[in-house]
């Protein structure tokens, strides 16, 4: 198979035969053939084979970034939505500071919105951290709802869509691997290019050379590209390496900020 | 998708501060409509038919006729019934069972409206006096909610109204045969009138909102207006949710209202009426 | 399958193994986790999934996977005679028998204590409603990213007096009462291991006739399943 090749697949379509291939994420073995689970792009790479989803809801993984907001507060920890089939459990031993139990309301209120790690996945739920440097409370700016699947194209190769966002605006972005990407600026006008820029991405995800028709629709809006390094895109669609948040995650606000 | 829980602060201040500015997260001025786009015939057993979307918003609207006893009171008059199911597969804020109060305000309100301006000749629905008259069904269902419902299946009923063709009653047998003449349902033209919402965002009055902007909102206003000699007339409203509507408020929608019903009022009734 | 008795020429014209014009297109609920539209000659069916998502309430809950729920209506006007909103005992029954059609591929053990809700609307019926609605569900399942093994597609098959059909319209199915009248048998073939998720029977049909029908469900499914996956893979072209 060709790995320049976005073949996309979909349930019960064998993507390749032979038993000398090891079936990965997504697909199954079903006698000597390897067969999808799931629509998606089919890779396969020195005899693994997997599918990278396409469309679909967010499914949550050890070490994924992830962007919430509390919805519940409990005598032990915050309960957050992040748009997952479950909430996500925060534990107040899993914050920066020590938390005493009357203080996790000011801490943390109900609808402030966070920046988190998946510190595991249980059939019970998520269990998260922000004790790690990057992560913690968010203040001000939006969130905007994005395809989990877009995440990847929105992040770019080591972080380079984002950074040149960045670069272009002026404007703060995090980009949680559940679709959910906060962006705050210092002026609207600012925002609203930030907005428009990651809905062209998200719109035109499938496409090649989608960096330089990024760069082109920057410009499009009449903003100038700032001074960053674009690495080159690989053609081959790869998911953003697991628990490595956005660039951008070490500007915005950390935790005990008030 | 939003949920009155779970819109994050920060989101909620974000919105309200773009409104300051006159400004809103899709580009759009605070009293601007989305594109309104109608599909006809979607459904072809439906005497009419039509999609309409506002944005992201889409119902499908189906009108349907019947036969019936009129009611002692009126043995002279057709009747009509609008219902409307908010099916949860429009949003996940909508849940399964019998309809909720959204969907049920929504239907007698979109009700109201038809009954109360006279859009429908009902007299002209009767058949034999006492005996017989024509059921007009008219009904909305929920494709994709992004807010705005109400304004998108108000529209939608109007539209399936006057494109909807009455079918012939075969007397001899007692019954309906649907294939359909090129007789329009017996309407008042002259007393077309159509809604909009506004919801109080913030400080700001918002037309046409957004999912977000519609779970944040304090109150929501519906306006239904007709022409009268070139001039816009009130002809239905409802208040909806907790917030109060103060005299400014009030004094902003009425203008808004009247501004946006001279803009759109010529359009919608093209679509209602055609050229 | 030559005509034998007295339905000689089929009512739209077409053979008798000819499957209606089919079309299928996905996303066309823009808020949905997964949607797709399946039209098969004049029956249109929409499916709709949301999840994996909470199930409320709790008791519900199964912890070792994934409940798949399936609800199944007709739209109001869909239908010459209006129906009228809200659930009613066929529809439950349809929903019931979709989802045991549908749960024999999907696989959700990596969802436990969620839902999956499967919405299917009917907005335009021709005979075949069922059957359409799982072919939308099944795209519309891919869409959202739920594993399953193998796609499912399904097809009305039957015999029309003495004739066996495929892809009865609502002549065949409901007003043909000549003769031996007819017999509808919706069916729903899995699509790499070729077995059957649904299956129900209205009328009278010799043994080894009822052989020839599954056999011609499963040649008419194929065609269905090229559909789905041409809709599937053109995914990209649409919505999200």
């Amino acid at each position: 198979m060709n790995k320049d090749e976005r073949q996309i697949v979909v349930p019960g379509e064998t993507i390749v035969s032979g038993n000398e291939f090891l079936p990965g994420e997504g697909v199954y073995r079903d006698g000597n053939e390897v067969v999808s689970e799931r629509l998606g792009i089919s890779n396969v790479s020195d005899k693994h084979v997997r599918v990278i989803p396409i469309s679909g809801a967010y499914y949550p993984r050890r070490g994924n970034t992830i962007i919430g907001t509390i919805v519940d507060i409990t005598f032990n920890g915050w309960l957050i939505d992040f748009g997952g089939a479950q909430n996500a459990f925060l534990p107040v031993a899993e914050v920066p500071r020590y938390i005493n139990r009357n203080e996790l309301r000011e801490y943390l209120d109900f609808g402030e919105s966070v920046v988190v790690k998946v510190w595991d996945v249980k059939s019970r739920g998520v269990d998260a951290s922000m004790k790690m440097r990057g992560f913690g409370k968010i203040e001000g700016g939006m969130i905007m709802n994005v395809s989990p699947n877009k995440v990847p194209r929105i992040i770019g190769k080591e972080g380079s869509m984002v950074k040149m966002i960045k670069g272009a605006t002026g404007c703060n972005i995090t980009v949680g691997q559940n679709g959910k990407v906060w962006i705050s600026g210092d002026s609207i006008d600012k925002e609203i290019a930030t907005r428009q820029i990651v809905e062209f991405i998200v719109e035109n995800s499938t496409i090649h050379g989608l960096t330089e028709k990024v760069e082109t629709y920057i410009k499009g809006l009449g903003l100038k590209m700032g001074s960053v390094e674009i690495v080159e895109e690989d053609t081959d669609v790869e998911s953003a390496p697991e628990g490595v948040p956005s660039e951008e995650g070490k500007d915005k606000n950390e935790g005990d900020k008030k | 998708m939003a949920s009155e829980r779970t819109i994050p602060t920060l989101q909620r201040e974000k919105i309200i501060e773009y409104l300051a500015e006159g400004k809103r997260f899709d580009g759009r001025a605070p009293e601007q409509y989305r594109d309104l786009k109608v599909e006809m015939g979607v459904s072809k057993n439906a005497e009419s038919s039509v999609k309409v979307s506002l944005g992201k918003t889409e119902v499908l609207v189906g009108v349907k006729l019947g036969l019936a006893v009129p009611y002692p009171d009126s043995p002279d008059e057709g009747t009509f019934m609008v219902s409307a199911e908010m099916h949860p597969m429009a949003s996940n804020h909508f849940e399964m069972g019998r309809p909720g109060i959204n969907a049920i305000e929504l239907s007698r309100v979109t009700d109201r409206g038809i009954r109360e301006s006279g859009l429908i000749d009902v007299k002209k629905l009767c058949i034999e006096e006492g005996e017989k008259v024509w059921q007009v069904f008219v009904d909305i269902v929920a494709l994709n909610d992004d807010g705005n419902m109400f304004d998108a299946a108000s529209l939608g009923a109007i539209i399936a109204l006057g494109n909807a063709k009455m079918p012939i009653y075969n007397k001899k047998e007692d019954k309906i045969d649907f294939e359909l003449t090129k007789d329009s349902l017996p309407l008042n033209k002259e007393v077309l009138s159509f809604s909009m919402t506004f919801h109080k965002v913030g400080d700001k009055i918002v037309a046409d909102v957004s999912d977000e902007e519609e779970v944040i909102s304090d109150f929501r206003l519906t306006v239904a207006m007709g022409d009268n000699k070139g001039e816009p007339r009130i002809t239905a409203m409802q208040k909806g949710k907790e917030g109060v509507i103060t005299d400014e408020d009030m004094e902003t929608i009425l203008n808004l209202a009247t501004e946006t019903w001279k803009e759109m009022f010529p359009k919608v009734r093209e679509h209602v009426f055609g050229k | 399958m030559a005509g034998k008795g007295v339905y000689t020429k089929r009512n739209d014209g077409r053979k008798f193994d000819e499957v209606r014009e089919m079309s299928a297109k996905v996303g066309i609920v823009d808020s949905a986790d997964g949607s797709a539209s399946f039209n098969t000659g004049h029956t249109k069916a929409i499916a709709v999934v949301r999840g994996p998502r909470t199930l409320h309430p709790q008791h519900m809950q199964n912890p070792r996977k994934g409940i798949l729920r399936v609800n199944y209506g007709m739209m109001p006007f869909s239908v010459t005679d209006r129906i009228r909103p809200g659930p009613n005992r066929r529809s439950e029954e349809i929903s019931k028998v979709t989802e045991w059609a549908l749960n024999s591929v999907v696989d959700l053990s990596e969802f436990p204590n969620t839902v999956v809700d499967v919405f299917i609307q009917i907005p335009q019926a021709d005979a075949g409603t069922r059957v359409a609605g799982i072919n939308a569900a099944a795209i519309a399942l891919a869409h959202a990213g739920i594993p399953m093994k193998e796609m499912v597609s399904a097809i009305g098959v039957g015999k029309i007096d003495k004739t066996l059909v495929v892809d009865l319209d609502k002549y065949e199915d409901s007003d043909f009462h000549d003769a031996e009248g007819s017999t509808d048998i919706p069916v729903a073939i899995t699509s790499r291991t070729k077995n059957i998720s649904l299956l129900q029977l209205d009328g009278k049909i010799s043994v080894s006739e009822f052989k020839d029908c599954v056999k011609n469900a499963k040649v008419a499914c194929e065609e269905i399943l090229k559909v789905q996956m041409e809709a599937l893979k053109n995914v990209n072209g649409e919505s999200n």
